[in-house]
């Protein structure tokens, strides 16, 4: 395996009296595509959560690109370097698809209540270079056309185009892909893919949680699963399809 | 609205036309209404302040979308900030001191000067606008912080009792320590002196203002005052809503979690629209002083605050020339019916049926119930957005309406 961009090991979480994570640890290496599968109530979404900081873990070590980071509020992991979509889309709905992606320009500009109201020349320049990278970006997707709607009253497969374009922005190192496939048609699924690839050989590594056995086959490099908040397997997609503990979980033990 | 616009982003010419159209009428104003009684131009003036007011508010409701109840403690803390900094008040608190240790009034004197004793402090207008914006501001701040992880109904219930709290101290902080004189308020608070030309007019004037040998009428005087503040304003928080920060707080609106995950630290963002809007909100209470001459806690009830809410509220939330219409409106038309009611059912009936208060509490309850009934986003939302064919959807459904029938 290369260079790692994501390590992470041991990390517990528990709620209550549910152990919703156990001792589950996942290694991502530079450039690659990772999807992380289970049933439903696996923990996938909770160890998501635990990555980018919207849950606090028990336990665990965190690394991203070789360095320690914490994940202690979901802004510093985005700082450094992790951007997230959601499994339920989370646009803000009343602002443009522009606008949208030029809020996830936030973290990597700075200027301040001065620069707003005074618009000297930095401020300008940021602005526009802002709005121009957004566009960008956009583009990017496939959806520049609709930078003036209202990211509401975009199509689904759109407002989930509009999502990745959104965290594409704060220049993540890791993406990660809260269930990008569901509820898309096979049409739809196809330009995903297509666009997945485009964003893995633009340099950027990507985790995934997702549904679609075939789409995850065909695009993962590796694939991690998780049942009952333990991962019980971890390999390249052809030796998940045959292994007998990943068949169980998803089959039942009679299989 | 067809007349005037100002979206600058879509119609720049339309809209700056707009505004020069608009600018003119507001300077004539005070010359045209002062015909008709310096109560008028009164008015407006008050309103003006409202306005300033509104828009404050509208930075904390409207886009960052923080419902705060107690807005008006803003307005009181700049208001008593001049009240204390800019009257005979501070020789009373002073004396205060000395009788609850002399040592610590020694020590006040000495930092002042011995005219504290028995004037006060009088800061000049150029101190004070600063002052009251940061200390507003500080206060927003205070507000913020432990509000922060509260949401919807709770951040309302919280922000109406920090509204409670601040009138409530206004009220009783007359002993040991005589802040504020308690319910009796602080009085002679002095008028706005720019460039030695004092805006209330100088003793004996009869309330005229000269200003390079002609004379207008004291209330005029800040009429303009208070318009450029406004202009001030409103610029200010345009430039705000359409900035890396603008976005920042209406993306906390829409979605505080996604806000989150794209590397937007809420917390500081969210604190700095409680400041900004406070210290719009500081400001105004400084004029209110000056120009009331006077202040007392009666001034900064629930009501008040409720009543700017309102005029965000069915001006437009988050819009602001919506905003400044909802404060025109709102803050103008009672004083307008008070002034026409009376004497109209005078006129009519011989007698006064109705008093004008009654009225307008009536009117000011059914004007809110219809307007959100049939206008929730307010008289003048913000405009839609998107380039999506409104007209063409409508039509689509009808013809499909059409071939299923």
């Amino acid at each position: 395996m290369s260079e790692l961009m994501l390590n992470i090991a041991g990390v517990n979480k528990r709620f209550g009296g549910l152990q919703a994570l156990t001792e589950v640890g996942i290694k991502i290496a530079k450039g690659q595509i990772v999807g992380l599968i289970g049933p439903n109530g696996a923990g996938k979404t909770t160890f998501f959560n635990v990555i980018t900081g919207l849950y606090q873990p028990d336990t665990g070590t965190f690394e991203l690109d070789g360095k320690p980071y914490s994940p202690s509020a979901p802004h510093k992991v985005a700082q450094a370097g992790i951007a997230r979509t959601f499994q339920n889309i989370r646009l803000f709905g009343e602002m443009t698809a522009l606008e949208n992606v030029m809020v996830g320009r936030h973290v990597r500009t700075r200027q301040g209540v001065f620069g707003a109201i005074f618009r000297h020349g930095a401020a300008r320049r940021e602005e526009a270079a802002i709005r121009a990278r957004a566009q960008e970006l956009l583009d990017f997707v496939g959806i520049g056309q609709f930078g003036n709607r209202t990211a509401r009253y975009l199509s689904y497969g759109d407002q989930r185009r509009l999502e990745i374009a959104r965290a594409l922005a704060t220049e993540p190192r890791l993406l990660a892909l809260d269930e990008p496939a569901a509820g898309m048609n096979a049409t739809e699924k196809l330009a995903l893919r297509e666009l997945l690839v485009k964003i893995k050989d633009a340099g950027i590594t990507i985790l995934l949680i997702e549904h679609d056995v075939k789409l995850m086959m065909g695009l993962c490099d590796r694939i991690s699963v998780l049942e009952y908040g333990k991962l019980i397997a971890e390999g390249v997609p052809a030796e998940i399809q045959k292994n007998q503990a990943v068949i169980e979980a998803y089959l039942g033990g009679a299989y | 609205m067809a007349l005037l616009t100002f979206d600058t982003a879509h119609k720049p010419r339309q809209s700056y036309a707009s505004m020069a159209v608009l600018l003119a009428a507001m300077l004539v104003f005070p010359f045209v209404a002062a015909q008709f009684g310096n109560s008028w131009v009164r008015i407006i003036d008050m309103a003006l302040l409202y306005i300033m007011l509104a828009l404050g508010l509208n930075i904390v409701v409207g886009f960052a979308g923080l419902l705060d109840l107690g807005y008006i403690a803003f307005f009181a803390v700049g208001a008593y900030l001049t009240g204390l900094l800019a009257s005979p008040q501070f020789a009373a608190l002073l004396e205060s001191v000395v009788n609850y240790s002399p040592a610590m009034g020694d020590a006040l004197v000495a930092l002042f000067g011995e005219s504290i004793r028995t004037e006060g402090i009088h800061l000049s207008v150029w101190a004070i606008v600063p002052l009251a914006g940061l200390v507003a501001a500080l206060f927003g701040a205070l507000l913020g912080a432990p509000t922060l992880k509260l949401r919807g109904d709770y951040l309302a219930i919280v922000t109406l009792g920090f509204g409670e709290i601040i009138r409530i101290f206004m009220n009783n902080l007359n002993d040991p320590i005589n802040f504020t004189n308690g319910p009796q308020g602080i009085n002679l608070i002095d008028p706005i002196r720019i460039f030695g030309v004092s805006l209330a007019g100088e003793a004996g004037s009869k309330a005229t203002v000269f200003i390079g040998g002609v004379g207008i009428p004291s209330v005029n005087a800040y009429y303009f005052l208070f318009l450029l503040l406004c202009i001030v304003t409103i610029f200010m928080t345009s430039r705000l809503q359409h900035s890396r920060l603008g976005r920042a707080w209406v993306a906390i609106r829409e979605d505080e979690i996604a806000a989150k995950a794209m590397g937007i630290n809420t917390r500081n963002v969210k604190l700095l629209a409680f400041s900004m809007g406070a210290s719009f909100g500081g400001v105004a209470g400084a004029m209110f002083a000056a120009f009331q001459g006077f202040v007392s806690p009666e001034s900064f009830s629930l009501t008040e605050s409720i009543a700017v809410l309102a005029m965000v509220v069915l001006g437009g939330i988050g819009h602001i020339p919506g905003v400044v219409m909802g404060g025109v409106l709102l803050a103008a038309l009672p004083e307008v019916l008070r002034h026409v009611v009376e004497p109209a059912q005078q006129a009519l009936f011989g007698k006064v049926i109705i008093e004008a208060e009654v009225l307008r509490q009536l009117l000011y309850g059914l004007a809110m119930v219809l307007i959100m009934l049939n206008r929730p986003a307010g008289l003048w939302p913000s405009p839609i957005k998107e380039d999506r064919p409104v007209a063409a959807t409508d039509k689509d459904e009808k013809e499909e309406e059409a071939v299923a029938s």
